[in-house]
C-alpha cells in the first residue's frame, strides 16, 4: 500500500534530512515511526503526502508514484490518505461540525449528504454530543478528535499522524490512540509518529520503525 | 456561486485595499477614456485636415492639352492618389479675382493671364503621410511641363509628430497608471490568500483541487478590475457630459465608439485577472507542484 525505495530527501539549506530510507506500509497495518527531534519523522508523512518529493529514490502510495505522478492526480492521492497534525489545525471560527462539513464541502460533497455524514463521522470519534462546540470549548483530546472525524471525512484506506498526542496530555493521548487502535481494527492502515517512548513500550506488539538522523535505523517487522 | 460568495468576502475583509485596487484600475483607465475621447474627436479633425493635404503641381503655360490629359490619367492611376484635379488658367483667374478682392482691380485690368494652370493631388487614407507626399511630389515634378510642385512639408511632418507625441504621452500615463493598479490587486489578492491561509492550507491536506481553491481567488481579480473598468467608464462618460456644457463654444463631441469602451473594460477585467493569477501562482501555487 504505501512503500519507500531507497528514498534520499535534501534541502537546500539543512541539508539531508533522509537518506537511503526503504520500508513497506501493507493494507491495514498499524506502525510506530519514531526518532529524535529532526530525525525525520514529519519529513517521512510529508513524503507519503505528495507534500513534497523525494530528491532521490521513490514512494508509491497505492497507484501513485512519485516519479511518475501529475499534479492534478494529488487531490485524489490526498482523499486516499488522512492526514492528523500535533496541533490539530482546525478552523477556530467554526463549531467541531463545521470544521468536519468544511473538509466534505471542499470536496465537492453533494450539499444534501453533508450534514449525515458529519453526524455519523463524529460519532465515529465519539463526539457527537459536542458538534455544536467550537475548538476553543472543547479538550485537547476532543479537537484532536474532531481533527481526526475531519480526516476520514475522505474515507481515507491510510491514516498518517504527526504527533498526535504531542500536545495531550497521557489520558487525553491514551484516547486518541485507542481512536486509531479502533479505525485500525476496522482496517485502515496507520503510520503515527511520535517521540514519546515510553508510549511505544507500552505496545510492544506494535510495529516500530526508528529513525536516526535521517536513516531507518531499526525496524521491528525485520 | 460558492466562488462569488468568496470574493465578495474578500472585499468584506480588506475594504480599504480592495478601494485602492479599483480606484487605481480606474483611474488608469479614466487617463486613457478622456484621452481616447479627445482623441477619437480631435482624430475626426487631424482627419479633415490630413485630407487637405495637398501635393501641387503649377504647369508651363506650353503645355499641351493631350500632354496634360495623359499625365492626369497617369497620376490618378498611381495607388498613392485618390483624386486629380485639374485647374486651367482661366479658372486660377476667375478663384484669383474672387478670393483676393483687394486684387480684384489688378487682376480685371490685365491683358495676359498671368496665373499658370495647376494639378492638385489628393492622397488616399493611409497614404498621407510625410514619405509618401514628398514621393508624389517628387513624381509630379519630374514631367517636363511641370514647373513647381509643392507640398506642405513641414507642416505635415509636425502634425504627425504632435499626433505621436500626444499617444506616447496618454500610453505611457496610463501604462504607468495601469502598472500601479496591477501591484495593487496582485497585493489585494495576496492579503485575500494570507488571511485564508489556515483554510487554504486543510484544503490542500484533504484533497481539495487546485482550482477549486484558486478560483475564488482569480474572480476576486477579475471583479476588482471589472469594478476599475465600469468606474472609469462612469467618470469618462461624466467628462464627456460635463465638460462641454462648461465650454459651449466647443462642438457636440462624440462619444466613443462601443468597441473602444467594452474593450476597455473586457480588458481591465483581464488585467485584474491576470494580476490575480500571479498571485495565485506564487501564494498557492506550490502546495501541488513538484519539489
Ligand atoms: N521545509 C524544510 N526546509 C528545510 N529543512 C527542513 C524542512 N523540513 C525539515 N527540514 C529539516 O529536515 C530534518 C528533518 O526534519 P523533520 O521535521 O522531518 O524531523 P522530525 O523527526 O519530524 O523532528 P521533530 O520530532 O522535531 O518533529 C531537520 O534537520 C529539519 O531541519
Ligand atoms: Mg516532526
Amino acid at each position: 500500500m504505501i512503500s519507500l525505495r531507497n528514498v534520499s530527501k535534501a534541502y537546500p539549506r539543512s541539508g539531508d534530512a533522509l537518506r537511503g530510507v526503504s520500508f513497506r506500509l501493507r493494507k491495514g497495518e498499524f506502525a510506530f515511526l519514531t526518532g529524535p527531534s529532526g530525525a525525520g519523522k514529519s519529513t517521512v508523512l510529508e513524503l507519503i503526502h505528495f507534500q513534497t518529493r523525494p530528491t532521490d529514490g521513490e514512494v508509491q502510495v497505492s497507484r501513485y508514484n512519485s516519479r511518475r505522478v501529475r499534479r492534478r492526480d494529488i487531490p485524489a492521492l490526498r482523499r486516499r490518505v488522512g492526514f492528523v497534525f500535533q496541533d490539530f489545525k482546525l478552523l477556530e471560527r467554526l463549531t467541531a461540525a463545521e470544521n468536519v462539513a468544511f473538509a466534505l464541502e471542499v470536496i465537492g460533497t453533494p450539499r444534501r449528504e453533508i450534514a449525515g455524514r458529519v453526524q455519523r463521522l463524529l460519532s465515529q470519534v465519539g463526539l457527537a454530543a459536542r458538534a455544536s462546540s467550537r475548538p476553543s470549548e472543547l479538550s485537547g483530546g476532543e479537537r484532536q478528535r474532531v481533527a481526526v472525524a475531519r480526516a476520514l471525512a475522505t474515507e481515507p484506506r491510510i491514516l498518517l499522524a504527526d504527533e498526535p498526542t504531542g500536545n495531550l496530555d497521557p489520558d487525553a493521548a491514551g484516547g486518541v490512540f485507542e481512536l486509531f487502535s479502533m479505525l485500525n481494527r476496522l482496517g485502515t492502515a496507520v503510520l503515527m509518529a511520535t517521540h514519546d517512548a515510553d508510549f511505544v513500550r507500552r505496545h510492544p506488539d506494535i510495529r516500530r520503525l526508528e529513525l536516526e538522523d535521517g536513516r531507518l535505523a531499526r525496524d521491528s517487522a525485520a | 456561486m460558492r466562488s462569488m460568495r468568496e470574493a465578495l468576502a474578500g472585499f468584506r475583509r480588506t475594504p480599504l485595499l480592495c478601494a485602492l485596487s479599483i480606484g487605481a484600475t480606474g483611474l488608469s483607465l479614466v487617463i486613457l477614456g478622456l484621452f481616447g475621447l479627445v482623441a477619437h474627436n480631435i482624430g475626426g479633425a487631424i482627419g479633415d485636415v490630413e485630407r487637405r493635404v495637398e501635393v501641387v503641381g503649377y504647369l508651363l503655360d506650353d503645355a499641351g492639352p493631350e500632354q496634360v490629359g495623359a499625365a492626369r490619367r497617369e497620376l490618378e492611376a498611381l495607388p498613392a492618389v485618390e483624386s486629380v484635379r485639374y485647374v486651367s488658367k482661366d479658372e486660377a483667374l476667375e478663384r484669383a479675382r474672387r478670393d483676393l478682392v483687394e486684387f480684384s482691380d489688378v487682376y480685371g485690368e490685365l491683358r495676359v493671364n498671368p496665373l499658370p494652370a495647376s494639378f492638385h493631388l489628393r492622397l488616399r487614407e493611409g497614404f498621407r503621410t510625410p514619405e509618401t507626399v514628398s514621393e508624389t511630389a517628387g513624381m509630379l515634378a519630374a514631367y517636363p511641363f511641370i514647373e513647381e510642385a509643392r507640398f506642405g512639408d513641414e507642416w505635415v511632418e509636425r502634425l504627425f509628430a504632435l499626433r505621436s507625441a500626444a499617444t506616447g504621452i496618454a500610453l505611457a500615463l496610463g501604462g504607468g497608471f495601469a502598472l500601479i493598479a496591477v501591484l495593487l490587486i496582485v497585493t489585494t489578492v495576496r492579503m485575500a490568500i494570507l488571511a485564508r491561509g489556515e483554510e487554504i492550507e486543510i484544503m490542500q491536506i484533504v484533497g481539495a483541487r487546485e482550482g477549486y481553491i484558486q478560483r475564488p481567488f482569480l474572480l476576486e481579480g477579475a471583479v476588482t478590475g471589472l469594478a476599475g473598468g465600469l468606474l472609469a467608464l462612469g467618470v469618462t462618460r461624466l467628462a464627456y457630459v460635463v465638460f462641454p456644457a462648461r465650454f459651449a463654444a466647443i462642438e457636440p463631441l462624440a462619444w466613443l465608439p462601443h468597441v473602444w469602451t467594452a474593450g476597455g473594460v473586457a480588458a481591465a477585467a483581464v488585467l485584474g485577472l491576470l494580476a490575480a493569477a500571479y498571485s495565485v501562482h506564487r501564494e498557492v501555487g506550490r502546495a501541488y507542484g513538484p519539489s
